[in-house]
């Protein structure tokens, strides 16, 4: 039953801009010119694609990020346990809890953290 | 409490045996009403809040804001979103045509998604997944790929950059945002939306007074990552207007620009509403633990509890908004990376202490 729910809200969402872009086309104006297909850039003719290798240091932040995502994840169901196994949970998690802590001290000291 | 699902199962049972439908017309009616209700819930909430933005703002700046389009200027809001409708739709001639068409659908199914989590009252919850909160952060994760692909596709070197800060700053702050979830995750000992809810019923529950310290370290950095998330405040980066025109959606015209403006401020509401649900209680009274202070408060529907104290955080948010200025890439990332993200890893083994050695309230 959920899962028809969590379709129901998704086929929403989607309705919602549909709905939304099928009626703005159909009352607003339409016309074209080749100025107007510019990008809104800084009034003078725009050179080559914007299509460009960006600053590597977006990329580390999103290795990085991919590393202690899936931490996340793991901790979910170890966090729905911890109530009942009361201090065990801490020893179980604490090895783990470790390495990640190392790998992001490893990060830092490396200079990974710092934007050059 | 008052149950809404006594609402529910009445109609379900109206369908089903006063009406004699079978199964595929009763589920097909209550999911088509389901839709129409998270739309009209969706399109007053954001009509409110960009009502309450705008007012907000004027009065931190000293302004009396909208005032000529109806008495205070309430029709406003009516008024530009009728002008939104009416633009033209259109792209620009080297855009991605197809991720340009594609983006704003992600952000809105993000938007309506989360939006569908939040509890309103005891018992009406659209979505009640046993790994809701869980669910949850994976739903606003969406979110990034429809910034990161609407600047993409725009093919504008403002939009670019703006999608590339976007992406970058959007999935920092969401491990802050797991870790503060997961702290109460830990306390709660359920995933499910009603049962952290459930759990925080009752004198002094909520669980920012149960964990106490780390509970509320947990509130307030889940307050600042949720701004984050939600694109705004002193964190509104990928949108910097004076740097960046606007960000990932400068390309977009009319009500392709709408649906960011939309989600911008219904992911406001979103964050507020589950700091809401899983820090200050849900729909869940406030109780001291006096019979007859506590039944009055009982008297007093759910849903005025949920809306009352999500506005209050909503207000919390603008205030923020409005005071700080605007920071840059390098103070965001510092932040969330080397204080926010060890500060959540400490609470966290700090929340695990208390609850398994039964240190809370």
């Amino acid at each position: 039953m959920y899962f028809i729910l969590f379709i129901t809200v998704i086929l929403t969402a989607v309705v919602l801009v549909v709905g939304a872009y099928v009626v703005a086309k159909l009352i607003g104006p339409r016309s074209y010119n080749p100025v107007k297909g510019q990008p809104f850039e800084c009034g003078i003719p725009t050179r080559g694609t914007s299509w460009v290798p960006m600053h590597v240091g977006y990329y580390l932040f999103a290795i990085l990020f991919l590393m202690f995502d899936i931490e996340t994840v793991f901790l979910y169901p170890w966090a729905v346990a911890v109530s009942k196994f009361g201090p065990m949970a801490l020893c179980s998690i604490g090895f783990f809890l470790l390495v990640l802590v190392f790998g992001l001290a490893y990060a830092w000291r490396k200079g990974a953290l710092e934007w050059k | 409490m008052f149950d809404f699902s006594n609402v529910t199962i009445w109609f379900d049972a109206l369908l089903r045996q006063t009406l004699g439908l079978g199964d595929f017309w009763s589920i097909l009616i209550e999911c088509i009403l389901v839709g129409v209700l998270i739309l009209a819930g969706y399109a007053i909430l954001a009509i409110c809040l960009i009502f309450m933005e705008r007012k907000v703002c004027a009065y931190f700046q000293c302004r009396l804001g909208p005032m000529r389009v109806g008495p205070w200027g309430i029709f406003q809001v009516f008024a530009d979103v009728l002008k939104m409708l009416i633009k033209e739709i259109f792209t620009v001639d080297k855009a991605d045509k197809l991720l340009y068409f594609v983006a704003p659908f992600l952000v809105i199914i993000a938007s309506v998604g989360t939006f569908s989590f939040l509890p309103w009252n005891n018992g009406a919850e659209v979505l009640n997944f046993n790994v809701g909160v869980f669910l949850l952060t994976a739903v606003s994760s969406i979110g990034v790929v429809g910034i990161f692909l609407a600047g993409w596709a725009s093919n504008n070197k403002y939009s670019v950059v703006s999608a590339m800060r976007g992406a970058v700053q959007l999935i920092s702050y969401e491990m802050s945002l797991g870790l503060c979830l997961i702290t109460a995750v830990i306390l709660t000992g359920t995933m499910q939306v009603s049962g952290i809810v459930e759990a925080q019923v009752g004198p002094w529950n909520w669980l920012i007074f149960k964990g106490h310290v780390p509970a509320i370290i947990a509130f307030l950095v889940f307050l600042v990552a949720g701004n984050a998330e939600a694109n705004r405040g002193p964190f509104d980066l990928a949108e910097a207007e004076s740097e960046l025109t606007a960000g990932y959606h400068t390309e977009y015209s009319g009500m392709g620009f709408g649906f960011y403006y939309l989600a911008e401020y219904l992911n406001l509401f979103v964050v507020s509403g589950i700091a809401t649900t899983v820090f200050l209680g849900g729909w869940a009274p406030v109780n001291i633990g006096i019979e007859g202070f506590d039944g009055i408060m009982n008297l007093i529907p759910g849903i005025v509890w949920f809306l009352g104290k999500t506005f209050a955080v909503v207000w919390l948010l603008m205030w923020v908004r409005w005071t700080f200025p605007r920071l840059r890439i390098d103070q965001i990332l510092k932040l969330e990376w080397k204080y926010l993200m060890p500060l959540c890893l400490i609470n966290l083994v700090l929340m695990t202490i208390i609850v398994a050695f039964g240190w809370h309230f």
